[in-house]
C-alpha cells in the first residue's frame, strides 16, 4: 500500500513538475512545430544557472533574477536557432544535442568563481522560501517542497492554458502546417524560418520555467542535472502522453514518475532484507536503479514502434514520418 | 562483488592499523609513573624524512638539524640520520608545535624549494605522531613547456583518432546505407570493451583470445540487431526519425544493462595495462600502443579496400547511393544491409576493445565518445568512408591539441563546437557530396 502512496506522491512531486514544464516546452518545439530539438536540457540549464547565479553571485532581487533567466534562455534560443533551423531533422538533432553538451561542459568547467564547477551553485532560494505560506508538513511533504510544488503545478496549468489558446489561434495553425509541409506554407508567403524561431524561443522559455522549479526544488544547480538523459526522458514522457496535445506532456510526466516510483518500490521490496524474494545473484537492491532505467529505455522503444502517438495523440498529427 | 570484498578487507586492515597505532599511545600513558597527581607525562612524536628531490633523482639528507618548539616554549633539537629520517619525542601539550629546519646545517647544494614553508606550525590535538615534511630541492616534476607538449599531444590525438575511426566508420556505413543516425553506436563500443574485460579478467583467458571473442560476439550482436529489430522496422515502413528515437531507447536500455552488470565501477584488463614507455625524441609511446594502432589500421584498410574492390562493397555503395535502383539491378538489399550492420558492429566492438587499454572500462565508455564520433563523421562527411577516417583523425588531434589552450575538461566541447561549425559552414563535411541537408 505504501508503494502505491509513494507512487502517487512521486507523480505530483517537484521532479514531476519541472519535467512536466520541460515537456510542455518541448511539445511546442517538437509536437506543434516539428523541430527535433534534442538540446532542451541546454535551455533548462541556462535558465536555472541564470537565475541561480543572478541571486547567489550578484544578489539581484527574485523577480529580476527570473527575468535574467528568461532572457538568457531567449538569447540561447536565438543563437542556437539562427544557424541550425535550416537543417534537416536528424542534423538538427545532432546539432542541438552537441550544443546542449557544450553548455553542460561549459557550466562545469568555466568561470568557476560564478558557476562553482561540478559542485554547482547553491543558496539562492531564501527570498522564495521567505514567501512560503505553509508552516508545517502538508500531506507528508515538507513545507518548502510543497511550496515549490504549488508554484510548479500552477505554472504548468497557466502555461498549458496559454498554449491551448495559442495553438487555436492563427499563429498556432501556421505552426502546425509547418510541421506537416514546410514548402506549402512557404509557398503561401509565410516566413517559415521566423515561425520556427518563435516556436524555439517559446518552447525554450517554458523549459526555462522548468529550470527555475528544478533550481528552487533542489536549492542547488549542478551541471550533471542537465545531461542528455534529461532530454531523452522528457522525450519519453512527451511521446508517452502524446505529442501535439496540450494534456499529453502533463499526462506523460505524471504517469512516468508514478510508474518509475512504482517500479522502484516493487523491486525494492522484492530485493530487500536478508532473504529477498528475488535472489541476490539475479538482482541486488543497488541494481534497482539500473533496472528502472532499462525499463524506461525498453518503454521508449516499444512506444515508438507500436504507438508513436502515445495515449492522447493522433497518428496523423505526429512529425515522425518526415524524411 | 570483488570490489566489495576488497573494500571489506581494506576496512578491516585499516581498523587493525588504527588499533595498532592507538595501543602504543595508550600503553605509554599507562606505564608512565603514577606518582604525579595530574595526567602522566605524555609524549608526542614528531618525525619526518628529509629527501632532496631533483630531476636527477632523490637523495636522503643526513645531518641536518631540526628544532621542535612546543606550546610552552620548550625547545628540543635533533638531527636527521643517514636515511634522512628524524624522530624526537616532546612533551604532549595542547596547542601549537613549531618545527624549524636549520638551513645552515643542510649539506652543500641542498636547499629548500622556492616558496616552501620553514618553520612549519602544527596544531596538536591528540597523541598520534606528527609527520612534518620539508620540501627540499627543485623537484622531480618535469614541467614541459607548451611547445614541448605539441608532439606528444599530436601523437595522442593521432592514436585516439585512429581508434575512433573504427567506431566512426561503422556509424558512417550504417548511416550511408540505411539513413539511420544510430544513437546506440556508443553502446556497441562499450559492448566490446566490457566483453573483453569479462573474458580476460573474470574468466581468465589471455587478452588475445578475449579480444577475438569480444569482436566475434560484437559482430554477432550486430547481426542479431539487424535481423530482429531494424529489418522488421524497415519492412514496416517506419520513418527514419522514429527509428532514430528507437535507437535512443536502445541506447538507454543497453547502457543500463551494462551498469546492471558492472555496477558503475571502473576496471582494467588483466594484462598490458601499464606498459613501460619508450621515448623517441619528444614523444613517449609504448609497444602496446603500436600493436593497437597496427590492429586498427589493418582493420580500417581491409574494410576500405573491401568496400572499393569487392562485389559486396560495390553493392553497399550502390545501396548508399540509391536503394531502389540498386534493388532493381538484382542486389539483395536486405542481405547487404545485414552485412553492413555486422561489419559496423564488428568495427565498433574492436574500437571498444582497443579503447579499454588506454581508457579504463566503464559502463559509459562508449556513451562518452558517441558525440565525438558524430563530430568525426560530420567533419569528414556523413556517409563517406574516407571522410569518416580523416574526420576521426582531425577530431582526435583537435581534442588533444585543444588541451593546450582550454581546460582539459572542455576538450570534448571543442570537438562538439567544431561539429556545429561544420554543420553551418560546410554541412557536407570534407568529403561528402553537396546534397541538401535542409
Amino acid at each position: 500500500m505504501t508503494i502505491i502512496i509513494d507512487a502517487l506522491r512521486a507523480a505530483v512531486s517537484v521532479e514531476a513538475a519541472y519535467f512536466c514544464l520541460t515537456a510542455i516546452g518541448l511539445n511546442v518545439q517538437f509536437g506543434f512545430a516539428g523541430l527535433l530539438n534534442f538540446g532542451q536540457a541546454g535551455f533548462v540549464a541556462v535558465g536555472a544557472y541564470g537565475f541561480a547565479v543572478a541571486v547567489a553571485s550578484f544578489n539581484l532581487p527574485f523577480f529580476v533574477a527570473i527575468l535574467v533567466g528568461l532572457t538568457c534562455t531567449a538569447i540561447l534560443a536565438l543563437f542556437l536557432g539562427i544557424p541550425t533551423l535550416r537543417l534537416r531533422a536528424d542534423y538538427l538533432a545532432i546539432a542541438t544535442i552537441a550544443a546542449a553538451e557544450v553548455i553542460r561542459l561549459f557550466f562545469g568547467a568555466s568561470f568557476k568563481e560564478y558557476f562553482n564547477g561540478r559542485d554547482g551553485v547553491t543558496g539562492f532560494s531564501d527570498a522564495f522560501q521567505g514567501a512560503n505560506p505553509y508552516s508545517g508538513e502538508v500531506l507528508g511533504f515538507r513545507p518548502g517542497d510543497f511550496w515549490v510544488m504549488t508554484i510548479g503545478w500552477i505554472l504548468v496549468v497557466l502555461s498549458s492554458i496559454f498554449l491551448w489558446s495559442l495553438m487555436r489561434s492563427p499563429w498556432g495553425r501556421v505552426l502546425k502546417s509547418i510541421r506537416e509541409d514546410e514548402e506549402a506554407v512557404r509557398s503561401l508567403g509565410k516566413n517559415v524560418y521566423s515561425y520556427k524561431m518563435q516556436a524555439l524561443i517559446l518552447g525554450g522559455m517554458v523549459g526555462c520555467l522548468g529550470g527555475f522549479i528544478l533550481a528552487l526544488g533542489q536549492n542547488s544547480v549542478q551541471p550533471d542535472n542537465f545531461s542528455s538523459d534529461l532530454t531523452f526522458i522528457v522525450y519519453t514522457m512527451l511521446i508517452l502522453g502524446g505529442a501535439a496535445r496540450i494534456f499529453g506532456p502533463i499526462f506523460g510526466a505524471v504517469v512516468f514518475w508514478a510508474f518509475l516510483s512504482l517500479i522502484s518500490g516493487i523491486l525494492g521490496r522484492l530485493t530487500e532484507g536478508g532473504d529477498p524474494v528475488i535472489p541476490s545473484w539475479l538482482m541486488t537492491d543497488d541494481q534497482v536503479g539500473s533496472v528502472r532505467f532499462m525499463i524506461v529505455g525498453l518503454a521508449l522503444m516499444l512506444l515508438m514502434i507500436f504507438r508513436p502517438q502515445g495515449v492522447f495523440g493522433d497518428r496523423k498529427e505526429i512529425a515522425l514520418d518526415a524524411r | 562483488m570483488r570490489l566489495r570484498i576488497a573494500a571489506l578487507l581494506a576496512l578491516i586492515m585499516g581498523a587493525l592499523l588504527l588499533g595498532g597505532i592507538a595501543s602504543p599511545a595508550a600503553s605509554t600513558g599507562t606505564t608512565a609513573p603514577s606518582a604525579a597527581p595530574q595526567a602522566a607525562e605524555e609524549k608526542i612524536t614528531v618525525q619526518g624524512r628529509l629527501i632532496n628531490k631533483s630531476t636527477s633523482g632523490q637523495t636522503n639528507v643526513a645531518g641536518a638539524t631540526i628544532t621542535v618548539t612546543d606550546a610552552s616554549g620548550e625547545e628540543t633539537t635533533t638531527e636527521s640520520d643517514e636515511n634522512g629520517q628524524y624522530s624526537v619525542d616532546v612533551p604532549y601539550e595542547q596547542g601549537d608545535l613549531t618545527v624549524e629546519l636549520d638551513e645552515s646545517t643542510l649539506p652543500e647544494g641542498v636547499a629548500l624549494r622556492e616558496g616552501a614553508r620553514n618553520p612549519i606550525k602544527v596544531k596538536v590535538e591528540s597523541t598520534l605522531p606528527v609527520t612534518i615534511t620539508f620540501v627540499l630541492g627543485p623537484g622531480d616534476r618535469q614541467v614541459a613547456s607548451a611547445l614541448d607538449q605539441i608532439p606528444q599531444n599530436l601523437y595522442n590525438g593521432l592514436y585516439f583518432g585512429v581508434i575512433l575511426a573504427l567506431g566512426a566508420l561503422g556509424l558512417s556505413m550504417i548511416f550511408g546505407t540505411t539513413g539511420l543516425t544510430n544513437f546506440a553506436h556508443g553502446e556497441l563500443v562499450t559492448f566490446g570493451a566490457i566483453l573483453t574485460y569479462t573474458f580476460n579478467a573474470t574468466f581468465g583467458l589471455s587478452i588475445w583470445i578475449a579480444a577475438l571473442l569480444a569482436i566475434a560476439f560484437s559482430a554477432a550482436f550486430g547481426l542479431v540487431q539487424d535481423l530482429f529489430l531494424w529489418r522488421p522496422l524497415r519492412n514496416r515502413g517506419t520513418g527514419l526519425i522514429a527509428m532514430m528515437i528507437v535507437s535512443i531507447g536502445l541506447q538507454f536500455f543497453l547502457r543500463n544493462i551494462f551498469q546492471f552488470f558492472t555496477g558503475g565501477r571502473t576496471a582494467n584488463y588483466r594484462e598490458y595495462t601499464t606498459p613501460p614507455g619508450i621515448t623517441l625524441g619528444p614523444v613517449t609511446y609504448t609497444v602496446r600502443d603500436l600493436v593497437c594502432l597496427g590492429v586498427a589500421i589493418v582493420l580500417l584498410l581491409s574494410v576500405t579496400l573491401a568496400l572499393s574492390r569487392t562485389r559486396i562493397g560495390r553493392a553497399t555503395r550502390a545501396i548508399a547511393d540509391n536503394p531502389s535502383l540498386a534493388a532493381s539491378t538484382g542486389i539483395n538489399v536486405n542481405r547487404v544491409i545485414t552485412i553492413v550492420w555486422t561489419v559496423g558492429t564488428l568495427l565498433a566492438g574492436t574500437c571498444g576493445v582497443l579503447l579499454g587499454f588506454s581508457q579504463s572500462v566503464k559502463f559509459d565508455l562508449g556513451a562518452q565518445i558517441l558525440l565525438v564520433m558524430f563530430a568525426a563523421i560530420t567533419v569528414g562527411g556523413l556517409g563517406s568512408i574516407w571522410g569518416a577516417i580523416v574526420g576521426s583523425l582531425v577530431v582526435g588531434m583537435l581534442i588533444e591539441m585543444s588541451t593546450m589552450v582550454i581546460p582539459s575538461e572542455l576538450k570534448i566541447a571543442a570537438a562538439l563546437f567544431v561539429l556545429i561549425l561544420i554543420l553551418l559552414v560546410r554541412p557536407q563535411g570534407l568529403f561528402g557530396r553537396r546534397e541538401r541537408i535542409g
